[in-house]
């Protein structure tokens, strides 16, 4: 082959090859959230209460042990926590609904969560519900009404020194 | 001896094709797909140049890393902006030519054998390559960072790894500090000089291994990128923001399409499909097949002189020298490392012991393939030749890797085919040639700079030009000795420079 035809045939390799390279390295864009969505994220980490209650040991109790051990006035049965047991509803619909072990090999450490939700954007009513105890009933409650904006990513934290459930991230809040 | 296999794959029918194509454009010798390894190690530098240059103006932290980027980016385009784009494709290409090398690796099956050493020191380098490059993309902090980070964190987070959620840090700039910056920063440096001690153990157990590109190709490649980077500057994609999810991303496919494939798979089938990768393309070397490896090369002492030949040119690093053991007067005598001998035969057809003219019917060399021992190759030869006919008559060289010379064959044409065309002493081919056993002596084997054993097509030519030991001698004729490398894509070609050689002994003989 003659060089001016060789040239040429390197030039497009390269062109083909760069090409394909610099295509890819952005594009087809991803798109993986419709325009209409948003996200909602839980976030959180929370204890679940002791599985069976300490209690105070009784003064016979107490008189029975050696001197040396009679500081310690509560008895705890055992270590393990109840499972924290999350639900949320969006306009009176469930959205989610997760039992969530506690952590660690005597299962006494905290309850973990995090989770992304996408939903369709707008005013909903967004209602969720926590129990950490082995009984029936959620024992912390939060709903409100929310405006959700497209994109923008609401996170459902939780505090139960500060009374439980807080939204945050929301556009605005009727109600 | 075996000859190359009529049931040839697809794969390798369409590679070969196409390499003949790029062999026409490059030339063998500036071959992109003959030279991948080598890019990739070019490509490697070029990253390591343009990151160290980025390096100085980037700092860390959730505002600023963006921020520097940025003013690297816009302030400084004609420098700055230019090794980002660098840094960029010349990662995606360092990406690209790994893939095409593995695969072609594993098209020609020099995985098999021996070879499981490279191709199991190059499964890792996978992961690390793209680990090294998501880790990148983050660094830049805009919103394909974010995403990108998101996506993986919480697909790391399947792992049982953390009990606490790593994602949940990722909830907002006030959870995220600016430790993980810093922590990015030191792993994108570390990485990558770990993937640079991977690339040294990967070509640990080959000879001359081709690490830098041929200077044409390099700049070459050098130049399209440069034009590349001008016409289409790497440019971030907006500020992260934690609490706004950017929904749609342009995503750099080469090192992202983890995250849009967790968007399609759980977590668990994602890890379940990189395990699976890991496993079948670490296990691939053992894996049933029909490739048989002839027995190893074998030293046989009384044969040996210490000569080092052997050791030369081994193209796998699988003999050594060592102190004499024997009590000859010899310094140091050859020792064959098995489990690297790939059986090419290369060393056998370097040791001076392995000429025909030594008198003994069963003489040994010094170093030799048991099942293809020299005296065998002698009489086989010596047989053939008795029976040509015709007034020009020819001896054909071959290897069993490259185009099947038994179907050359005719009334006035002997073949042999080798496990590498450089397992032929050259003293064979003065046997042939002398006392006009033959008129000619034909000599093929792979495609020019692409030499299924690495280096048997250049030691052969080496070897036959008088530049490398063992030389032809030169009493040689040497318009009777023609050199044709083809693969089995280019049997007409070779068919057809056969007759053309004929020809010109023909015509030679009747002038
Ligand atoms: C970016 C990463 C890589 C680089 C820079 C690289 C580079 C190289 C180089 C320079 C050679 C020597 C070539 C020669 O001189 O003959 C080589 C050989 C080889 N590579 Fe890689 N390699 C990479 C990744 C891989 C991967 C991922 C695999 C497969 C899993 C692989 C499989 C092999 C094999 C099997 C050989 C030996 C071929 C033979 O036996 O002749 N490499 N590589
Ligand atoms: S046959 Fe000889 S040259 Fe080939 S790999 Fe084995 S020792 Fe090395
Ligand atoms: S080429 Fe032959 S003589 Fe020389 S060191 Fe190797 S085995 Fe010994």
């Amino acid at each position: 082959m003659i060089k001016p035809l060789q040239y040429m045939g390197q030039g497009l390799f390269y062109a083909l090859f760069f090409g394909v390279i610099g295509y890819f390295s952005t594009w087809p864009t991803y798109t993986y959230l419709q325009p209409d969505e948003t996200l909602i994220k839980l976030s959180f980490g929370h204890a679940g209460q002791l599985k069976e209650a300490c209690r105070e040991r009784t003064p016979e109790e107490l008189a029975k042990l050696p001197m040396y051990q009679r500081k310690v006035t509560t008895i705890c049965p055992s270590r393990e926590r109840a499972d924290v047991v999350v639900e949320l509803e969006m306009d009176g619909k469930q959205l989610y609904h997760v039992v969530l072990p506690p952590t660690g090999f005597a299962h006494s450490g905290t309850s973990n969560i995090y989770r992304r939700i996408p939903v369709k954007a707008g005013v909903h009513t967004l209602k969720a519900r926590l129990k950490d105890h082995i009984g029936e009933e959620f024992n912390f409650m939060h709903e409100e009404t929310v405006h959700l904006v497209p994109g923008r990513i609401m996170v459902i934290d939780f505090k139960s020194a500060t009374g439980g459930f807080i939204f945050k991230n929301k556009n605005t809040t009727q109600g | 001896m075996t000859t190359s296999s009529s049931t040839e794959s697809l794969a390798r029918r369409t590679l070969l094709r196409f390499e003949g194509a790029l062999n026409k454009i490059f030339g063998n010798d500036l071959n992109p797909f003959y030279h991948l390894g080598a890019l990739g190690f070019f490509f490697f530098w070029v990253v390591t140049v343009s990151g160290l240059y980025i390096y100085v103006f980037y700092d860390t932290g959730v505002e600023d890393a963006f921020a520097s980027v940025e003013y690297l980016t816009h302030e400084q385009r004609y420098l700055g902006g230019i090794m980002r784009s660098l840094h960029r494709y010349a990662s995606d290409a360092l990406v690209v030519v790994m893939l095409l090398h593995l695969l072609r690796e594993f098209i020609l099956g020099r995985y098999r054998g021996a070879r499981w050493f490279a191709w199991f020191t190059g499964v890792p380098l996978i992961w690390l390559l793209l680990a090294a490059g998501i880790n990148g993309y983050w660094m830049v902090w805009d919103k394909l960072a974010q995403y990108s980070a998101v996506t993986i964190i919480e697909w790391f987070d399947w792992l049982p790894i953390f009990s606490v959620p790593m994602a949940g840090y990722f909830i907002s700039a006030e959870t995220l500090d600016n430790r993980f910056f810093t922590l990015m920063s030191f792993f994108h440096v570390t990485v990558p000089l770990f993937i640079l001690f991977l690339f040294w153990v990967h070509i640990m157990r080959i000879s001359y291994p081709v690490v830098n590109p041929k200077r044409g190709l390099a700049l070459g490649m050098l130049l399209a990128m440069l034009v590349l980077s001008l016409v289409s500057p790497a440019l971030s994609q907006g500020p992260a923001d934690l609490g706004i999810e950017p929904g749609s991303v342009g995503v750099d496919w080469f090192y992202l399409f983890v995250s849009p494939l967790l968007d399609k798979w759980s977590a668990g089938q994602v890890w379940a499909l990189v395990g699976g990768i890991t496993l079948l393309l670490g296990v691939l070397p053992w894996l049933p097949h029909r490739f048989r490896q002839i027995p190893i090369a074998e030293v046989s002492l009384k044969n040996c002189n210490g000569c080092r030949r052997c050791v030369a040119d081994c193209p796998y690093e699988a003999v050594v020298m060592r102190p004499r053991s024997d009590g000859l007067h010899f310094a140091e005598e050859a020792v064959v490392t098995p489990d690297r001998c790939v059986s090419c035969g290369i060393c056998a057809g370097a040791c001076p012991s392995s000429t025909p003219f030594r008198s003994e019917a069963d003489y040994v060399s010094g170093i030799e393939m048991p099942s293809l021992p020299m005296h065998g190759l002698r009489a086989a030869m010596t047989a053939d030749l008795a029976k040509l006919q015709g007034d020009v008559r020819v001896m054909v060289f071959g290897c069993d890797n490259a185009a099947d010379i038994g179907k050359l064959r005719s009334a006035g044409v002997a073949v042999m085919s080798l496990p590498c065309t450089a397992m032929l002493p050259p003293s064979f081919i003065e046997y042939a040639l002398h006392e006009r056993q033959v008129d000619g002596v034909f000599i093929t084997g792979c495609r020019e700079s692409d030499c299924y054993h690495r280096m048997g097509g250049v030691w052969t030519a080496q070897r036959l030009a008088r530049e490398r030991e063992p030389r032809l001698r030169g009493r040689v004729e040497l318009g009777r000795i023609r050199q044709y490398w083809a693969s089995s894509a280019d049997f007409s070609g070779l068919a057809s420079e056969l007759e053309s050689f004929r020809a010109s002994l023909r015509n030679g003989r009747l002038t």
